[in-house]
């Protein structure tokens, strides 16, 4: 098998896989990550919040998201997504979502859900004394939150969101359900379209194997920093 | 400025911390309040900037009800000082910054003027050096003059100190001392938990004693330590004093 291996095949597709595969990852992954990391917050706020029902309806949120198969969502959301648009804005067709912008949506609704438990975490690590010098100080809850609590919640659990991250940014091959053109979309257009299925799937392996090899060796070594500032 | 009335405070349904308090704080008064662990003196004085709520009573602050919900908290609590007994500073920020925060966020003022009121502060508690630095950079003591400085800069119309010295290894202590020794003397209005009986002597004008969520002795200095009329504060003083 080995011998008839045909790295050239690789070589051809680079450009293709990466400028159009990767960067759709990429794009995905980062996008993904920023909007759950803010919707994640709001929705960790919400659980801490003293208001029961709001605690109460993001729990429920969260464990609804956790107990869906990722692919399955996905999917889902793509074909329903333009029917709900149609009922949302009455229009008399399913409104058009790309498949993009379908998956972006699914993404960031998930990722929030693992984000908020993150930052739920984080926050819960901040002494109480924290929020209570700054209310002392004067400033609103509003205010010590967006300048007390959660720049050091975040700073704590960088090094897990970061890895959380990661997780995403495998995750993301899975939008090959809409085929889309991500990395392994694109790896897997050539290998059909040239019959060469062992070398791109090995190939695609070995790059997510090695990008994500990376970026936790980076983030181990942010965490020992981290360490030792505090 | 602070007036205590009939305050009753319980935790969950059972447990009553303060029991039908009752005292005041006059302008430019200085009062200690101490007592045995665990007597509700710490959590009396959080009740002042309404910190911790209370489910009895009243408390005004300067003429202001604290318990009252249509009360503006937040500007209430920017207009008094409070020091706590772990510092507290806030450190994802460097020391200049623990100063500026609350004056620009709170009070509105310009950077530079919030910086320049800083370094005045700094100067004053002798940590003008250290500004660039982070909390974590400092010692206890550093730290606790750095957390008055930074209540100072609100320009607080009173001070509350919750045990500012019992996170101090000893020769820390007197540095921090100090600094409240000469802002009581300044005339500043000071309620101050704590077991420095050595401060208390120096610069107090009245000593509260608390047991068991409630106040036992609320006396004049001298009386205070002259002759404790309560059986409970002359244990606990007998105790403190001894050594």
């Amino acid at each position: 098998m080995i011998g008839n291996f045909d790295f050239d095949v690789i070589r051809r597709a680079l450009p293709y896989l990466f400028l159009e595969g990767m960067r759709f990852t990429l794009t995905l992954t980062a996008l993904a990550a920023f909007g759950g990391l803010v919707f994640g917050t709001m929705i960790a706020l919400m659980r801490l919040s003293s208001y029961k029902w709001l605690g109460r309806i993001a729990g429920l949120y969260v464990d609804f998201i956790r107990s869906l198969p990722l692919v399955l969502v996905i999917f889902w959301f793509y074909f329903l997504v333009p029917y709900i648009g149609q009922w949302l804005t009455g229009a008399s067709r399913p409104i058009t979502v790309g498949a993009f912008a379908s998956s972006l949506i699914t993404f960031i609704a998930f990722e929030a859900a693992y984000f908020s438990e993150i930052m739920r975490a984080g926050i819960q690590s901040i002494s109480k004394g924290q929020p209570a010098a700054a209310s002392a100080l004067g400033l609103t809850y509003a205010q010590s939150m967006r300048y007390v609590v959660l720049p050091q919640a975040f700073r704590n659990m960088l090094p897990v969101l970061l890895t959380q991250t990661i997780v995403l940014f495998q995750d993301t091959s899975l939008v090959y359900v809409l085929s889309i053109t991500d990395f392994l979309g694109a790896a897997s257009k050539v290998a059909q379209r040239d019959g060469r299925l062992v070398e791109m799937y090995l190939f695609a392996a070995v790059v997510y194997f090695v990008i994500s090899c990376v970026a936790s060796f980076g983030v181990r070594r942010l965490q020992a920093r981290i360490a030792i500032v505090r | 400025m602070i007036e205590i009335n009939h305050v009753n405070k319980w935790y969950g349904p059972t447990f009553q911390v303060l029991k039908d308090c009752t005292t005041s704080v006059a302008k430019g008064e200085v009062v200690v309040v101490c007592g045995p662990s665990g007597s509700g003196k710490s959590t009396l004085i959080k009740c002042v900037n309404a910190l911790e709520p209370i489910q009895g009573g009243d408390i005004t602050l300067d003429g202001v009800k604290v318990n009252d919900p249509k009360t503006d908290l937040p500007k209430l609590r920017s207009r008094v000082g409070m020091v706590f007994q772990h510092f507290e500073l806030f450190p994802h920020l460097r020391i200049i910054d623990n100063l500026r925060l609350a004056q620009e966020k709170v009070l509105g003022r310009k950077h530079g003027d919030a910086t320049a009121k800083a370094i005045k502060l700094l100067e004053r508690v002798g940590l003008q050096d250290h500004a660039k630095k982070y909390p974590a950079e400092l010692s206890g003591g550093q730290q606790q003059r750095v957390a008055i400085a930074r209540a100072l800069a609100m320009d607080p119309i009173a001070m509350l100190f919750d045990e500012p010295t019992s996170a101090l290894d000893p020769e820390m202590i007197s540095e921090v001392l100090d600094v409240m020794v000469d802002l009581a003397r300044e005339g500043m209005t000071m309620m101050v938990v704590t077991h420095e009986m050595g401060f208390a002597n120096k610069v107090a004008d009245r000593v509260i004693f608390m047991d068991r969520g409630e106040i036992v002795e609320d006396a004049k200095k001298a009386d205070f330590f002259g002759t404790p009329r309560s059986d409970r504060a002359q244990k606990f003083l007998s105790k403190i004093l001894q050594h």
